[in-house]
C-alpha cells in the first residue's frame, strides 16, 4: 500500500495503520465468528434433513416472496417520489425526509405494533377491510405491508441520491427536445439512476427478507423464515433452530449476492 | 420572428434588467457578454426553463412567455453538450425525431459530419465531435431558433474553425441562430446581428460593423477592446500575406490563412510619430488625423489612412505631437499585432 506521494518505494507500515488493521480484523470477527460458529455447529445430515422439511421450505419461499412483492408493489410509487426529493424544494420537505428515515430508528416490535393499530379489525383501515370478508392480519399482505414499513427508506434514500447524481442539465435538454416529463422521466432519469435504484431494491429487499419484530406482531402465522426460526427455538431449542437458521443464511446469502452482481453489472460510459 | 419585450428576472445571484431585441428570420444573432453577465440565463428564459418576471416574449406575433418549454421550437446546444450518455449517438440525434422518423437521424449525422461516430457513446467522443452530435440532436427538433452557449469555448482552434464554418452553413441554410459568447471573434466570425449584454442589461444591438467600430460605451469599448476591424481579403504570395481592404492594403502575419477574413488589431497597437518611422516589419501610413477623444488610458485619435483606423496615444505623447483635427503624422503598426479572423471556410 502506497502512503506517501513523493516516492514509488513502499514505505514499512505506520503504527497507525498497524493498530488500524487490527481493528479491522476484530471488526470482521465480530460479525464472522456467530456465523462460522452456527455453520460449524450444525452437522450436515441434520442440515439435509431441513432442506426436505416441508415447513421450512415454506416459510424460506414465503419469505422470499413476500419481500420481493412488498419491493417491487413499493418501488411503484417510491421511485418517482424519489426523483421528486432529489430534484424538487417544497414546503416541509426536510419533515418528509425525516420521517422517511424513521422507520429505521423505530424499534421494529414497535413499527409492528404501530402497524397493527392501523390495519387491525378494530381500526377504521382493518374494519373497513374487514367488512369484504378480508383480513391483512396474519395475511401474507399483511407481512409484506411490515417488510416495506421498515425497508422502504433503504430504496427510497438510495433512488434519490441516484437522482440527485443525475446532471439536471439532462433532463432539461431532453424536455428541450420535446419530450414530455413522463418520456424523460424514463428515458433519461431512471435509466442514468439505474444502479442506484437497483441497489436500493435489492437493499430494501434484503432488509424485508430478515425483518421479524415487525412482522412476527402483524402475522405470526403464516411463519416466514425469521419467525419459524424464532419458533423452533423457543419450542425444540438450540439445535433444531440452528438448522433452519443456517439454511435460510445460505439461501438470502446466495440470492443476495446474485441480485448484487446484477445490480453491480450495468455500467455505461459517462460522458 | 422572435421578439424580446422587457424581459426581466431576478435569480439569487443577479438579475436581468429590461431585456429587448429582436431577432429575424434567417439572422446569426450573437449575444456578447462576460461570463456571469446572465447570458445562459437568457437562453434558459427563451428556452421556457426559467420564467421572466416581467416582460413578453413573442415569435411570430404570439405570445410564448409562459408556453412550456416542449412547445417551443427552440432547442438548446447547452456549453457542456449534455448528450445522453446511455444512448448511442444515433439514438441521441433520433431522441427529438418520432418514431417513423428515427432513420433521419443519419442523415442529421452526415450533416454535420457525425456519420462515422453513429454508433459510439458520447463518453468516447472528443469536444467538437461531441458538438456536432449536441448540434444534429437540435436540429433534428426542426426548431424555430437554434440557441446556442458558448459552442466553441472548449475547443481547440481547428476544431473551432470547423465547428464555425458548420455553423456557417447551418445558418447560410436558413437557419436563425442565437449564439451566446465572451468572445469578440465568434461575433466577428459569424454574426449578421449583435447584441451586448453587460451586468443584465443590453448596452447596444446592431450590425457587427455598429458595434465595432461605433462602440456606444466605454464597456462595449473595452469590451469588444478593438475599434480597429475590418473585412477584407487576404492574399498571401512570395513575400508574405497581405490584407486588402477597401483600397488599402497592409502586411499581416505570413501563416495568415487566404480568402475572406476580418482583421483586428488594438488600438494600442498603432504608434504615431512626426518622422517616418523605420523597419521593415511593420505597416507604415501617413495619417490624417480626423478627432480626438478624451479615452480613459490617453486620447482616442481616429485617424485616416484610406480607412479609418483608431490610435491610442498617451496623453503625453499626444501632447508632444500636438495630436488634433487636421494634424498630419505617421501611423504604424506591426503585421504581428493584426488578428486575422477567418469569415470563410
Amino acid at each position: 500500500m502506497q502512503t506517501g506521494s513523493f516516492s514509488n518505494s513502499k514505505p514499512g507500515l505506520s503504527g497507525f495503520e498497524l493498530a488500524a488493521y487490527a481493528a479491522g480484523a476484530l471488526v470482521l470477527l465480530f460479525v464472522a465468528a456467530p456465523l462460522c460458529s452456527l455453520a460449524l455447529r450444525t452437522s450436515l445430515p441434520s442440515l439435509f434433513e431441513t432442506a426436505r422439511d416441508a415447513q421450512v421450505l415454506k416459510s424460506i419461499r414465503l419469505s422470499l416472496l413476500t419481500s420481493l412483492a412488498a419491493s417491487l408493489l413499493f418501488s411503484i410509487p417510491a421511485i418517482p417520489f424519489a426523483w421528486l426529493l432529489a430534484r424538487r424544494h417544497f414546503f416541509l420537505k426536510g419533515l418528509m425526509l425525516a420521517l422517511i428515515d424513521l422507520p429505521v430508528v423505530v424499534p421494529h416490535s414497535t413499527a409492528g405494533i404501530a402497524l397493527l393499530s392501523v390495519l387491525g379489525g378494530r381500526s377504521c383501515l382493518g374494519g373497513f377491510i374487514k367488512r369484504f370478508g378480508l383480513s391483512v392480519i396474519d395475511h401474507p399482505a399483511g407481512i409484506a405491508l411490515a417488510m416495506a414499513f421498515v425497508s422502504l427508506p433503504f430504496l427510497v434514500n438510495s433512488a434519490r441520491e441516484g437522482f440527485a447524481a443525475v446532471p439536471e442539465r439532462l433532463e432539461k435538454a431532453a424536455l428541450n427536445l420535446g419530450a414530455s416529463q413522463v418520456r424523460v422521466f424514463f428515458t433519461v432519469s431512471v435509466p442514468l439512476a439505474a444502479r442506484a435504484i437497483l441497489t436500493g431494491l435489492v437493499m430494501m429487499f434484503a432488509r424485508g427478507l430478515s425483518e421479524f419484530g415487525a412482522v412476527l406482531i402483524v402475522a405470526y402465522h403464516p411463519m416466514t423464515a425469521p419467525v419459524l426460526i424464532y419458533d423452533r427455538l423457543s419450542t425444540y431449542g438450540l439445535r433444531h433452530a440452528g438448522s433452519a437458521a443456517l439454511l435460510f443464511l445460505a439461501v438470502s446469502l446466495a440470492v443476495f449476492v446474485v441480485l448484487r452482481t446484477i445490480a453491480g453489472g450495468r455500467r455505461h460510459a459517462r460522458s | 420572428m422572435l421578439e424580446v419585450e422587457n424581459i426581466s428576472c431576478a435569480l439569487d445571484n443577479f438579475t436581468l434588467a429590461g431585456i429587448t431585441f429582436a431577432v429575424r428570420d434567417g439572422d446569426y444573432f450573437v449575444m456578447l457578454g462576460r461570463s456571469g453577465a446572465g447570458k445562459t440565463v437568457l437562453l434558459e428564459l427563451l428556452c421556457g426553463f426559467i420564467r421572466p418576471s416581467a416582460g413578453r416574449i413573442r415569435m411570430d406575433g404570439n405570445d410564448i412567455t409562459f408556453e412550456p418549454p416542449g412547445r417551443r421550437l427552440m432547442a438548446i446546444v447547452y456549453q457542456d453538450k449534455a448528450l445522453f450518455p446511455h444512448m448511442t449517438v444515433r439514438e441521441n440525434i433520433a431522441y427529438a425525431l418520432p418514431r417513423n422518423l428515427r432513420p433521419l437521424a443519419d442523415r442529421l449525422a452526415s450533416d454535420v459530419g457525425a456519420a462515422h461516430l453513429l454508433d459510439r457513446y458520447p463518453g468516447t467522443l472528443s469536444q467538437g465531435e461531441s458538438q456536432r452530435v449536441a448540434l444534429a440532436r437540435a436540429l433534428a427538433r426542426r426548431p424555430r431558433i437554434l440557441l446556442l452557449d458558448e459552442p466553441t469555448a472548449s475547443l481547440d482552434t481547428p476544431a473551432r474553425s470547423s465547428i464555425r464554418s458548420l455553423l456557417r452553413k447551418i445558418n447560410s441554410a436558413g437557419q436563425t441562430i442565437i449564439h451566446v459568447t465572451h468572445d469578440y471573434e465568434e461575433a466577428l466570425a459569424l454574426a449578421t446581428r449583435v447584441a451586448v449584454l453587460e451586468e443584465g442589461r443590453i448596452v447596444q444591438a446592431g450590425t457587427p460593423d455598429e458595434v465595432f467600430h461605433r462602440p456606444k460605451s466605454e464597456f462595449v469599448a473595452n469590451f469588444t477592446g478593438i475599434p480597429n476591424f475590418f473585412r477584407g481579403i487576404v492574399r498571401c504570395g512570395e513575400d508574405g500575406c497581405l490584407f486588402e481592404t477597401a483600397g488599402v492594403a497592409f502586411r499581416v502575419a505570413d501563416d495568415a490563412p487566404p480568402g475572406s477574413a476580418c482583421a483586428v488589431f488594438p488600438s494600442d497597437c498603432v504608434t504615431l510619430s512626426l518622422c517616418r518611422p523605420e523597419g521593415s516589419a511593420r505597416n507604415v501610413f501617413q495619417a490624417l488625423v480626423m478627432e480626438t477623444e478624451q479615452a480613459r488610458h490617453g486620447i482616442d485619435a481616429v485617424l485616416d489612412i484610406g480607412i479609418r483606423i483608431h490610435a491610442l496615444v498617451t496623453r503625453s505623447a499626444a501632447r508632444e505631437l500636438d495630436i488634433s483635427a487636421g494634424r498630419r503624422v505617421w501611423a504604424a503598426f506591426k503585421a504581428s499585432s493584426v488578428r486575422v479572423i477567418p469569415a470563410e471556410g
